[in-house]
């Protein structure tokens, strides 16, 4: 088991879609949000993941596809 | 000696002890040193500091490091040129050229990396690490090879070769990585979670992030221990921005100086520039974009720091500015041509960001201005070769005079 810690930033048209509850039901993912903020043009969730690797990797996957940006909560840490 | 508190979430006020953390367990936001104020204050005068050594360790009371414990290279106390020339073009009396283009590897990023190369000494890291396209890395296998740690350096696998060289010559352990961009935000991150390494931008974040205060610190002494009435600061995750700011915030708490005024703008490129669009937009929030711009030590897509600075922006008063990608090297020039400092690109965003404030009569001609220039041009050079374009002559009197007229000289 491992814990993942990331952040989604849904783009106006998927904000009215249950990504996160469908990423714990499709998934042997546990979902615990730390953070939300949902604004009318854009909605952000800071929530940390426990699962296997494989399943963690699987779940990220299929949310990536569904256009939810993933990144770590950090933001970017490739620097100049 | 440290004057430390604790370390505290910038998004809930969490504390926790100084270690290498940099995510609060509670609301995952970021933690940030902070610092018994009073005990500063007793401890610290103008004339203490004026006899400390001349570089940014002679404000090591600011700092999560002790003085005699720093990892120094000779970083900081970089010159404040008075730009008489630059100036006078864009109708400014009294422009400054804050140059941090002189440190040890050339950039700014000497500053918070001396900081937290310390640091991860004191914490008995064996490995310092970092993810980088440039300055960062450079910065970090220097000083990873003087504490004589292990050094490993990340970068993506399409970096250009010169600027792995300028790092490589240190002998760190380079790694390129194959993906995208976000693929190795994404990793890097993961490594730093699973791994025993002093990742200076990662877990080691809140340390580091202090270093970039002492640019704040070093202006207000050159000019005389007063506050600029504007700054404008180059901007990728939007840290050193809000770091000048709490360095000029903090001269006043401590009383070294009366109080500040200064306006705190920032300056992207247009091709990364998600500050400034959330800036012009009225929005807290900072959508990620993806980067598409020739300042690449600005190309930060998601930054860490950019509703902080969003923050600073609007308790000083400061506006964010975006340069054109053309207007880049244009930036680059102008300084060079006027006041003969050879910025990268960052700088020239810089430039040019400064020129439009004032077109937009964002800053006055009487108003005190420091433009900050945060890397040096022989780190970018192939973004102004094309301006090479020589006379070509035979070595004879009669050759010369024809090609100086051919060239219009």
């Amino acid at each position: 088991m491992s814990n993942r810690r990331v952040r989604f930033t849904f783009p106006q048209k998927l904000i009215p879609i249950p990504v996160v509850y469908e990423l714990g039901k499709k998934f042997e993912i546990v979902t615990n949000i730390r953070r939300a903020d949902v604004r009318e043009d854009m909605g952000r969730v800071v929530l940390e993941l426990e699962g296997d690797d494989a399943e963690i990797e699987n779940g990220l996957e299929w949310v990536a596809s569904t256009s939810v940006r993933i990144d770590p909560v950090v933001g970017d840490v490739v620097e100049g | 000696m440290s004057h430390v508190k604790s370390l505290r979430c910038r998004g809930c006020g969490s504390e926790y002890p100084v270690e290498p953390l940099n995510v609060c367990e509670f609301c995952f936001g970021p933690l940030e040193v902070s610092y018994d104020y009073e005990s500063i204050a007793r401890s610290v005068t103008r004339e203490s500091i004026e006899k400390g050594p001349a570089t940014m360790w002679r404000y090591d009371d600011f700092l999560p490091v002790d003085r005699k414990d720093a990892v120094d290279m000779g970083t900081g106390f970089t010159p404040l040129v008075r730009a008489k020339n630059l100036g006078r073009m864009f109708g400014l009396d009294h422009l400054y050229i804050k140059n941090d283009a002189v440190n040890p590897t050339y950039s700014f990023k000497d500053r918070p990396v001396s900081v937290t190369t310390a640091k991860a000494l004191e914490f008995e890291f064996e490995v310092l690490a970092c993810v980088s396209t440039g300055n960062l890395m450079g910065s970090v296998a220097a000083h990873g090879a003087r504490a004589g740690m292990k050094t490993m350096v990340f970068f993506p696998a399409s970096l250009e070769k010169g600027k792995i060289v300028g790092a490589a010559v240190y002998g760190p352990t380079l790694v390129a990585l194959e993906g995208t961009y976000d693929d190795a935000n994404r990793f890097c991150s993961e490594l730093a979670d699973n791994n025993r390494w002093a990742f200076v931008n990662i877990n080691m974040r809140p340390y580091y992030a202090e270093g970039s205060k002492t640019l704040g610190y070093e202006v207000i002494e050159q000019l005389g221990w007063k506050a600029p009435d504007h700054c404008v600061v180059p901007a990728a995750s939007g840290e050193l921005h809000t770091k000048i700011w709490k360095g000029i915030q903090e001269m006043t708490d401590v009383g070294l100086i009366d109080g500040a005024n200064t306006k705190m703008h920032l300056a992207q490129p247009e091709g990364s520039s998600p500050i400034v669009e959330a800036f012009r937009t009225g929005s807290k929030q900072v959508r990620p974009v993806k980067p598409d711009t020739i300042a690449k030590s600005l190309a930060i897509g998601n930054p860490a720091a950019g509703p902080f600075a969003l923050e600073v922006l609007a308790a000083t008063g400061g506006t964010a500015v975006a340069a054109l990608e053309e207007e880049v090297e244009e930036g680059i020039r102008l300084l060079a041509e006027t006041e003969g400092i050879f910025t990268e690109t960052a700088g020239g965003v810089v430039i040019s960001g400064l020129r439009r404030l004032v077109n937009e009569g964002k800053i006055g001609r009487d108003e005190v201005t420091v433009a900050y220039v945060t890397g040096n041009g022989f780190k970018t050079i192939e973004v102004v070769e094309d301006n090479v374009r020589p006379v070509h002559s035979a070595p004879n009197l009669d050759s010369f005079e024809d090609a100086m007229e051919a060239h219009g000289a």
